[in-house]
């Protein structure tokens, strides 16, 4: 599904909405999450999940091509955990009750 | 220090900057996540331009090990979603200084400016 499929759909849930308010409420949630994300904040949907950024290091890296040592700066990389119940739903058809790895530790 | 934004803010800023109802904005963040969410449910990924994309993997069966008792356990085979930054959320959160990442610069070259 693309933006756009997505748009179309929820549109099409909602016929007393204009397509053009539908489409700047899809983009500005994006919108959001990205400053959000880039002021290094971090996004919390329940149950859907949550956005935050991780920070790696710098480490000396090798350029795979010739093998050459270089350094890689430390950096700040968008991050998705998946919500509890998405990460049950995704696992609900394949049957089981197997959505967490180890049920007796809460996390 | 990093603040925690909720569905609350996230409605409240759609809510004044598409000037829907505070209602209609909340219930269709809600429509958003719930798309989102069912596509992915039916294993279909979803790709958001200049966002980013969600995609579900299947996990093979595993031998983890209980972190509080050390004893072994396997771990049933799961799905599990993966989320892909874009070129340009990634550019964004490290503040586009691409010229620090020359490993990078390929990538990088295709990223745009804009925000959409």
């Amino acid at each position: 599904m693309t933006r756009s499929e997505l748009i179309l759909k929820i549109s099409q849930k909602n016929p007393h909405l204009f397509n053009r308010d539908i489409e700047e409420v899809v983009n500005a949630i994006f919108v959001e999450i990205s400053q959000a994300l880039s002021r290094g904040d971090r996004i919390e949907l329940r149950g859907f999940g949550a956005f935050s950024i991780k920070h790696r290091r710098s480490r000396i890296g090798r350029n795979p091509r010739t093998g050459e040592s270089v350094q890689v700066e430390e950096k700040k990389i968008p991050f998705f955990k998946t919500g509890k119940r998405l990460r049950q739903l995704l696992n609900a058809t394949s049957g089981g009750n197997d959505n967490e790895i180890f049920p007796e530790i809460k996390s | 220090m990093p603040r925690t934004i909720t569905r609350a803010e996230l409605s409240e800023s759609i809510h004044k900057n598409v000037g829907l109802s505070r209602n209609d904005s909340s219930d269709l963040l809600e429509m958003v996540l719930n798309e989102i969410s069912t596509s992915l449910t039916n294993g279909e990924s979803v790709k958001i331009a200049s966002f980013g994309s969600f995609s579900v993997r299947q996990k093979k069966e595993r031998l983890g090990r209980n972190p509080k008792t050390g004893e072994e356990v396997p771990i049933t085979p799961r799905k599990v979603l993966t989320f892909r930054p874009s070129q340009m959320l990634r550019a964004k959160v490290r503040g586009d200084d691409s010229k620090k990442h020359p490993v990078n610069t390929v990538d990088l070259d295709n990223t745009q400016d804009t925000t959409s």
